[in-house]
């Protein structure tokens, strides 16, 4: 397929400059000029038409098919949120009406939406103060990680370390290190933070340790009491990467077991579509102890009722973001919340964990899953048994998917399972999808017996072959071939 | 798998080849097939120190980075700088041509394990 610049054709175009290009020479002045045309590519409106409808097919989204993306939770996002955040009111602002004197007025509304998410989110996890500016997860951690640095150096306290166990996010140590510290790895045990792995490391310059939970295994951390009480001894904080919140909501609040900052995805957990870079929204949720040093702007209050954008909180870490955040990802989330009710984001987690287990049952016959007990909202199986006898990878059975019809599951990650293929099937999958998924993929692995040659070439069905990973990494030249 | 009888080996999947004071350094053959395709590797600089069980570089593959950890403590006296544009050698030849570094080893190397050991422990991590 021809990239535009290749369809370019000179002299063709889609529509008519607002002035021809003399009379724009006679007035502008010459300095302002550009000295070289702009290398845009010439086309139709038609060839326009015709080559995006082209590139939209190509496109593989969770509104076409079953995207069992585990760590991503895709799920299917209900249209009624886009209708929400195409209201006027709120589409048409524009993010510097609130600076203007008097302008106010005009913001109620998005400054009420803004406070009362915080609020939702404060009852959802039992934090006590949320900051609704980061732009997307691994931004909430680092904020949460420059908020556990400012109570510290408040406090006179010589921190410099992290702790990072091998079964949480990839992104936590980055965040860590980003802000400063130094970052402490444990090992996990039977998939789970190992409390005397803990101990070893444990000492009174650990600022704090940042957990998923459930964690990349899709495994609750049943050792949380205790760890909570370790850390206390050391005045370091609990961090809870919120990323797998939904498969916990309505069954624990984080803030209630003893987390002093978490971030949540609320392009995951609360229902607004993301994939290809966003946009996100990453609140980050803190304790009483920690609210002095959230981000500013805040959006507070008056006693009559209006709300306002407040900068006046000396001890705050400043500004994570342009603005007060991605505010129409926060809008389409406030809608979620409210349209579904405590009741209803119960039964989200509810049904995220049912059907991670489902899944996993009628798989675990056919694939080795390493950690097989009641599972939360994913499970990670392993294509080693397949491996060893035949050589197919879980890399082929990801490609034989893609024939079927399917997006791939996460493969190679988490590290810690070898030829590990993470399915999350999300809350918003039927039976139907997961049972018809189950038995491709079932055919997939009886055919790996019999014609393994066959999976190694996957996929025959998309634009393009078998891409060259390793080619891909070694030499990244990036070229047009046309 | 391969676990020459001649080299030492850390639990974290590194080799040492000890000569005298002097001990060249890759990761093994059961570390590479782990990791898959090699694409980057990233070492100390000649006259670095390295400490026995910390970090002295990283390692990334198709699949993952990962870091890489001194097996013996020293200082850095050479560099494979081949591994620069060729780091496929550590894949194809984990035990020679794609050794990693040379160190001036500096104290008693401790906590090594032997081939035999090794090729345990490989065994029971490879489930």
């Amino acid at each position: 397929m021809k990239t535009v610049f290749a369809q370019s054709v000179p002299g063709r175009t889609a529509c008519l400059p607002p002035m021809p290009e003399e009379r724009a020479e006679a007035f502008i002045p010459a300095n302002l000029l550009r000295g070289k045309r702009p290398a845009l590519p010439e086309m139709s409106e038609l060839d326009v038409v015709r080559h995006f409808s082209r590139l939209s097919r190509l496109n593989y989204g969770v509104d076409s098919n079953f995207y069992p993306l585990g760590s991503c939770t895709m799920k299917y996002n209900p249209k009624f949120t886009e209708n929400v955040a195409a209201l006027p009111g709120f589409a048409n602002l524009h993010p510097l009406l609130p600076q203007i004197k008097s302008a106010g007025l005009y913001t109620q509304g998005a400054l009420e939406v803004m406070y009362e998410s915080e609020r939702l989110l404060c009852e959802v996890t039992g934090m006590h103060a949320f900051t609704l500016h980061p732009m997307a997860g691994a931004h909430g951690e680092l904020t949460g990680a420059m908020l556990i640095a400012a109570y510290h150096k408040d406090k006179g306290n010589k921190k410099t370390k992290v702790i990072c166990p091998d079964s949480a996010h990839g992104t936590n140590p980055a965040s860590a290190a980003l802000a400063g510290f130094e970052v402490v790895n444990i090992e996990s045990k039977d998939g789970l933070i190992d409390p005397a792995a803990l101990d070893a490391v444990l000492d009174d310059e650990v600022a704090a340790l940042m957990m998923t939970c459930p964690n990349t295994l899709g495994l609750f951390e049943k050792h949380l009491p205790e760890i909570v009480e370790k850390l206390r001894k050391v005045d370091a904080l609990l961090y809870y990467d919120g990323a797998n919140l939904n498969a916990i909501m309505g069954k624990m609040r984080v803030g209630d077991v003893g987390f002093d900052v978490v971030h949540l995805n609320l392009h995951k957990t609360f229902a607004t579509p993301h994939g290809g870079g966003g946009p996100g929204s990453g609140p980050v949720g803190v304790s009483e102890r920690l609210e002095p040093y959230l981000p500013i702007s805040r959006v507070d209050k008056l006693r009559d009722g209006r709300f306002f954008l407040n900068y006046d909180y000396p001890k705050s870490i400043g500004f994570m973001a342009p603005f007060y955040g991605n505010f129409g990802v926060v809008l389409k989330a406030y809608a979620y919340i409210l349209r579904l009710g405590g009741e209803g984001l119960k039964r989200v987690s509810e049904y995220a964990v049912l059907n991670a287990n489902y899944m996993r049952k009628l798989l675990e016959e056919h694939m080795h899953i390493p950690y097989n007990r009641i599972c939360m909202h994913e499970f990670v199986a392993s294509a080693c048994d397949q491996q060893a006898a035949c050589g197919v990878r879980a890399l082929d059975i990801a490609k034989a998917l893609l024939d079927k019809g399917y997006h791939a599951p996460t493969i190679y990650f988490p590290l810690i399972v070898k030829e590990c293929m993470m399915y999350e099937p999300t809350e918003t999958e039927s039976k139907e999808t997961m049972d018809a998924f189950v038995q491709d993929l079932i055919e997939i692995l009886e055919s790996a017996k019999t014609d393994p040659v066959a999976l190694q070439d996957a996929p025959v069905t998309m634009p393009v072959r078998r891409l060259d990973e390793t080619k891909a990494a070694r030499s990244m030249i990036l070229i047009d071939p046309a | 798998m391969k676990t020459p009888e001649n080299l030492l080996y850390s639990k974290s999947h590194e080799w040492a080849d000890i000569d005298g004071d002097t001990a060249v350094i890759g990761i093994t053959d059961f570390a590479q097939e782990l990791l898959g395709d090699i694409t980057f590797v990233e070492l100390p600089a000649v006259g670095d120190t390295v400490a026995a069980g910390a970090e002295m570089g990283s390692i990334e593959s198709v699949k993952a980075a990962s870091e890489l950890y001194a097996p013996v403590s020293g200082e850095v006296i050479a560099v494979n700088e081949a591994l620069e544009d060729a780091p496929e050698k550590v894949n194809e030849s984990a035990f020679e041509d794609g050794w990693l570094i040379k160190v001036r080893i500096s104290g008693e190397p401790k906590d090594l394990l032997s081939a035999t050991e090794y090729a345990e422990l490989a065994a029971s991590e490879d489930h």
